[in-house]
């Protein structure tokens, strides 16, 4: 579903990569691993269209993603390392705005559940500023609970998860895969979810 | 699942103005600037009532101006420190209507304000009732400029160092037009004649700079999150 | 796919391209100055009106020209570089701000010169004036907006999007304070204006042809040393610092990096 050819990308003028081919099929996971600086976030946010390549095509469903527009951010849920959580918000209200934000159309019921299934059922009403890291960091992934988008793209997702969270992420993410939808997770961490279609392994900065 | 197109804007739109009901005091701090800075200018050059209305005009539109200046952070700069602005650029809707949500709001808390807070003001300049009347509508009519303008500006510097006064250099300029379009109408009021002209001069820049300033707006967005 | 129109779009192409070039634009420009000073300053006649102070002109206008049309070509360049993502038109805007900002405050210079004995005020808010002022903002504008900008391919972006929304604005801005200028003054004496001889128009045309000589010699070097410093690491710069050490002619290149690390 998801294809890369020849993809490079640069900071300022440091080459991180080039020449970068995959493809990650429906059902796929894709664990982009490699050292700091060597451009995991880079190639998740070029994914994301954020970041323009130096060179190189991205396709979603056979079609360039420059020619699909909108409609490839209508499958796409793309979580950086900042957590997009307001201070001033409650945890719900962050959450409704979010799935306002991408254009998924939610009701109260469906927003309870997703902060349930993050584990944060009780405290829905607790404005973000008095939220932990890691209790930002499980709103953001309710946020990927809410539509049924095909796409993840995940930077560091379980950066300040406690075990029991971890544990429940990767289950989710096991179930998303499982639907047929398609995961790029940058990570230290080795996931490992139920039988995934397939798993492949990326590690950036290997060579050089 | 059902796609609204209108669904992203408008959360958007809603979002921003709970934020600042939230957290009012920024506005406020805004509308205090807009205050004090026109309340130097008698200090400064001296209460004759004569003086004050013949540089009322200048003053209470220059006032507006900066004021306006004052608030362009806040129509990106938290959104991009907390990752808010990746998401909205994403979103599957242009981002130029995303950014013309965001002015909006921006306009409904900045320059609605000060535009019905500076009839107020101009009591202190002894104004005629007429002028004043053609200032509120003058400054209602030009505050969306600042917004729109002053957005490109906000949207290029975003996450550089100095980034508040650098805005204001890039912008300054771009708001000379509306500042002589907007000031000059009082001013021909002030001096007895129509000021039609003016206001339909300035009414003009107002929707052009609305067609256009979201899309540069949007485009400078995606410059600064690559 | 291939239009060869953008081979030379390619930082390493121009390069190459723009080397010769400099000597012939440079000589060229040092050539038409000194023709042009000589047909203003010996040549035409003195002034009736304003006796010998006119003969600023002859710096004033073709100024005013180059950091008006300066800022044209930088717009050109900047949505070339939008539209195409070519490297070469970032690098090019870049080397033609200071050069045009340079003209922009030469003709607010010698136009205060020139103010001085015929409006008898060093500056009066004449809406040419106000106009070249607010260019001159400008440029400052772009230049600052780059300064402040790491990543040079972000700051070539940025700089072109700046410079698109000013050109854009320009006809707004120059429309708006002669509006301005007329409500709250007559109109006032203009440097050039009236019939002139034939004499004076032509020493100031060829001094506006100096003016472009010396703009394109300058910025084509300046755009070299731009794209030393840019592509310092990528193999062709250092193939072409070997070459030129060997050649025992290093010192074109080193004196650029050096000029431009600042």
């Amino acid at each position: 579903m998801l294809e890369v050819s020849a993809l490079a990308a640069a900071r300022g003028d440091r080459v991180l990569f080039a020449g970068l081919d995959f493809s990650v099929p429906a059902g796929g996971l894709l664990q982009v691993t490699g050292r700091n600086g060597t451009g995991k976030t880079t190639l998740l946010r070029v994914l994301a269209r954020l970041a323009r390549p130096e060179s190189g095509e991205v396709r979603w469903k056979g079609t360039p993603v420059d020619e699909l527009g909108d409609e490839y951010f209508a499958d796409l849920c793309y979580l950086g390392h900042a957590p997009a959580i307001k201070d001033d918000l409650t945890a719900r209200e962050n959450l409704a705005i979010s799935a306002g934000i991408a254009g998924v159309t939610v009701d109260a019921a469906a927003i309870g559940a997703a902060l349930a299934e993050v584990g944060l059922t009780g405290r829905e009403m607790l404005p973000g500023r008095v939220l932990s890291q890691g209790q930002r960091r499980r709103v953001a992934l309710a946020q990927l609970y809410l539509g049924s988008r095909k796409l993840w793209l995940l930077d560091e997702p379980l950066a300040a998860l406690d075990t029991e969270a971890a544990d429940a992420f990767i289950a989710r993410l096991g179930r998303h895969l499982h639907d047929g939808g398609v995961a790029v997770v940058a990570t230290h961490h080795a996931i490992e979810p139920a039988a995934p279609a397939t798993l492949h392994q990326l590690r950036l900065g290997g060579a050089r | 699942m059902s796609f609204n197109w209108c669904l992203t804007p408008i959360s958007v739109l809603r979002r921003d103005l709970l934020l600042t009901l939230r957290r009012p005091a920024e506005l406020m701090t805004t509308l205090f600037f807009f205050i004090i800075v026109v309340s130097l200018f008698p200090l400064g050059i001296g209460p004759q009532p004569e003086l004050l209305r013949e540089i009322a005009p200048g003053v209470l539109w220059v006032a507006a101006l900066l004021a306006s200046l004052l608030a362009l952070p806040r129509l990106f700069a938290a959104d991009h420190a907390d990752g808010t602005l990746e998401q909205l650029a994403l979103a599957p809707q242009p981002l130029s209507l995303i950014v013309f949500a965001k002015l909006v709001a921006h306009w409904l808390t900045t320059g609605l304000p000060l535009t019905l807070l500076a009839p107020l003001i101009a009591l202190q300049f002894d104004l005629p009732a007429s002028a004043t009347w053609v200032l509120v509508g003058s400054l209602a009519l030009g505050t969306p400029i600042f917004g729109a303008i002053g957005a490109v500006g906000a949207a290029l510097t975003l996450g550089l160092r100095g980034g508040g006064v650098l805005t204001a250099v890039l912008v300054l300029p771009l708001y000379i037009p509306a500042l002589i379009f907007g000031a000059g109408a009082v001013e021909a009021t002030l001096g007895g004649l129509d000021a039609g002209g003016h206001l339909s001069l300035l009414a003009a820049l107002t929707v052009f700079t609305l067609t256009f300033a979201p899309w540069a707006a949007a485009a400078a967005v995606r410059i600064s999150l690559d | 796919m291939a239009i060869h129109w953008f081979k030379y779009a390619s930082p390493a192409s121009f390069y190459g391209l723009a080397g010769p070039m400099i000597p012939w634009f440079a000589g060229a420009a040092v050539v038409t100055t000194l023709l042009g000073l000589y047909i203003g300053l010996v040549l035409a006649p003195t002034d009736f009106q304003q006796g010998d102070s006119y003969r600023i002109i002859y710096i004033h206008v073709p100024a005013a020209w180059m950091g008006m049309f300066t800022y044209l070509v930088m717009a050109g360049w900047a949505a070339a570089g939008l539209v195409f993502n070519t490297r070469l038109s970032g690098m090019m805007v870049q080397a033609l701000a200071p050069t045009g900002a340079l003209f922009t405050f030469i003709a607010l210079w010698t136009g205060a010169f020139w103010g001085r004995p015929t409006w008898g005020a060093y500056w009066v808010w004449d809406a040419r004036l106000t106009s070249t002022l607010i260019l001159l903002f400008l440029y400052i504008g772009y230049m600052a907006l780059r300064a402040s900008i790491d990543d040079p391919r972000r700051a070539d972006r940025a700089g072109a999007l700046l410079t698109l929304v000013g050109v854009v604005n320009i006809p707004i801005i120059y429309f708006s304070v002669k509006w301005w200028n007329t409500l709250h003054q007559g109109a006032s004496v203009k440097p050039g204006s009236s019939s002139m001889a034939t004499v004076m128009l032509t020493g100031m045309l060829v001094m506006a042809f100096a003016a472009w000589m010396y703009t394109i010699a300058i910025s084509l070097a300046r755009v070299r040393s731009i794209i030393v410093e840019r592509e310092q690491h990528s193999a062709w710069v250092g193939e072409l610092l070997v070459a030129e050490e060997t050649a025992g002619t290093s010192g074109d290149v080193q004196r650029s990096k050096g000029e431009t690390a600042r």
